[in-house]
């Protein structure tokens, strides 16, 4: 089953066309990562997955995305969308608020108001992003007090307070240390049966160590898309092979 | 060659070091005369009698000017505050870029944030004190302070809700925020810090003022008891003691209380601003 079906996708920032024809079938309850050289468009396409990109003035896009068989571009509820898939920011970016107020903005924006519930999915969710042993005596202080790897783990949670279906995250690592890292693939691994995951990465052996499937991209379109193995092993384009063993980009 | 360069450089630092310095105390001894001239000048003829309830021409009491002044800052907080911060809101969250409308409301509020405030006093004194009607009063009087400070706040309110970065936007978009909820809950509460300076710069201006007010809100010296009676705030006060030349020993023990009143306003907002950046870093 497919989560995300894109078809003939083409996107353009004023005249600038950034993504060209995209095709893709996006496998639910799996790790899908893109990869590609800089400026290629994954994030970009990541950000037409939740609607993100209508905050960006001048942004056109034609063809379709559904979710689940629906087309998000049609629908006219963008909260309930982004509800639904959820976002994790290359750069943390936790509010100016306790830890608790971050985890719970999420769920009170969606109408949960009794504090028992609250606190259940606070916990949980910081449960699920492996950060609750280090938080829970301080939940009621600043998220901004934690470190850059606490801060990207309390994103995490923070977007699964909302129990999204997809999770959509634009190089989650790319700012950590080798061992937040470490603790950040390991979660993936652990939440990707609830979830499916989007991930864009630079980092070849993450896409390797986590990823089911894999995207290729290069300027605008999707060279390859395949399981993580095939594409590692033995890619059937030229070009993907040569970015994966690092001819170019 | 090379030496002399160096020796030339190493003068020009010397200079430029012993001008910033110099600066810093001609500022610093300029601030320190004026307060030192004032407490020595107004400290001595601090009576009892000058915090009477009433005000007659015997006890030259500056009580209900002190009342009046904090009773015309809230009233012209009350109205200019809430005008400010939703326009500000406005401008840096609603309008799109380089929209027509935004451009003349920015050049509108530079160009009334540099007119001086007596030109605010006449205008008051046209249109709030004849115009409707509402004589010299403190109504009168806190419309005009409101549309004096309203460019200050609004400027301020703007630079601080600009200031905000639009990661927290994108975040709380990215939860399925509308952007009400993201304005109000992220993005406004994030700027506080920011607003509440503008506003403290307003208090001050308000405080200080007289041009404005003595063509709106009049010069008389008691505790107004409804908004459409006339009052005198400290600055107003001190003007009238000071112009009539009968009482300059208690013009310049009411400057020590203005001097107070000042530094306690600012105590207490920057404790107000350290409490709202509790969740700030
Ligand atoms: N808001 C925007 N306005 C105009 N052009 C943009 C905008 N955002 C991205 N682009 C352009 O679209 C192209 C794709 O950008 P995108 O951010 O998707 O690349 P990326 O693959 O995520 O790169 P990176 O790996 O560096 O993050 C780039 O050429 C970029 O300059
Ligand atoms: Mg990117």
């Amino acid at each position: 089953m497919n989560c995300f079906e894109i078809k003939d996708l083409n996107l353009h920032y004023g005249t600038f066309q950034a993504l060209h024809h995209i095709n893709m079938d996006i496998a639910a309850g799996e790790i899908t990562a893109f990869i590609g050289p800089s400026g290629c468009g994954k994030s970009t396409l990541l950000k037409t997955l939740n609607r993100m990109n209508d905050l960006v003035e001048g942004c056109k896009i034609t063809g379709s995305v559904t979710l689940y068989g629906e087309d998000i571009y049609a629908a006219s509820d963008v909260n309930l969308l982004r509800k639904r898939v959820g976002m994790v920011f290359q750069r943390s970016n936790p509010f100016p608020m306790s830890i608790y107020d971050n985890i719970a903005f999420g769920p009170r924006t969606h109408g949960v108001k009794s504090r028992l519930e609250l606190d259940r999915i606070v916990e949980e969710s910081l449960r699920a992003a492996a950060i609750w042993d280090e938080v829970k005596d301080r939940l009621k202080k600043s998220a901004l007090s934690l470190s850059g790897g606490q801060q990207q783990r309390m994103c995490i949670a923070r977007a699964l307070a909302v129990s999204p279906e997809v999770l959509l995250m634009d190089e989650p690592t790319s700012a950590l240390d080798p061992i937040s890292t470490e603790k950040i693939e390991e979660l993936l691994l652990t939440v990707r049966e609830k979830y499916s995951i989007i991930i864009v990465t630079h980092n070849m052996q993450q896409a390797a160590r986590v990823s089911d499937k894999t995207a290729f991209f290069l300027t605008g379109e999707v060279v390859e898309h395949d399981s993580t193995e095939t594409i590692f092993a033995m890619p059937h384009d030229q070009r993907t092979e040569d970015y994966i063993t690092g001819r170019f980009g | 060659m090379g030496e002399t360069v160096k020796t030339k450089k190493k003068a020009f630092e010397r200079v430029m070091q012993s001008a910033t310095w110099a600066a810093a105390v001609i500022t610093i001894g300029v601030l320190v005369l004026i307060v030192g001239f004032v407490l020595v000048r107004g400290v001595p003829h601090l009576k009892p009698s000058l915090f009477a309830l009433r005000y007659t021409s015997d006890n030259v009491s500056l009580m209900p000017a002190l009342i009046s002044t904090v009773i015309m800052t809230a009233a012209a907080l009350i109205i200019a505050v809430p005008l400010g911060v939703f326009a500000a809101i406005y401008l840096a969250e609603y309008a799109r870029r380089g929209n027509r409308v935004v451009a003349v409301i920015r050049m509108t509020t530079e160009t009334l944030s540099g007119i001086p405030s007596i030109v605010y006093g006449l205008f008051g004194g046209l249109f709030f004190v004849v115009a409707l009607g509402w004589g010299y009063s403190v109504l009168a009087g806190a419309f005009t302070l409101s549309i004096m400070i309203l460019p200050l706040v609004m400027r301020s309110s703007e630079e601080a809700l600009n200031a905000v970065p639009d990661m927290y936007r994108e975040g709380a978009f990215g939860l399925g925020a509308g952007k009400l909820r993201t304005v109000f809950r992220i993005v406004l509460p994030a700027a506080m810090r920011g607003i509440l300076a503008g506003v403290i710069l307003a208090v001050g201006r308000i405080v200080g003022e007289t041009a404005a007010l003595i063509y709106t809100a009049g010069t008389v010296a008691q505790v107004p008891s409804n908004p459409l009676q006339s009052a005198r705030t400290l600055s107003v006060h001190m003007y009238s003691l000071s112009s009539e030349g009968l009482h300059t020993d208690e013009g310049y023990a009411t400057a020590v209380v203005l001097l107070v009143l000042v530094v306690v306003i600012n105590a207490v907002s920057a404790r107000i601003a350290k409490r709202l950046g509790g969740g700030d870093k």
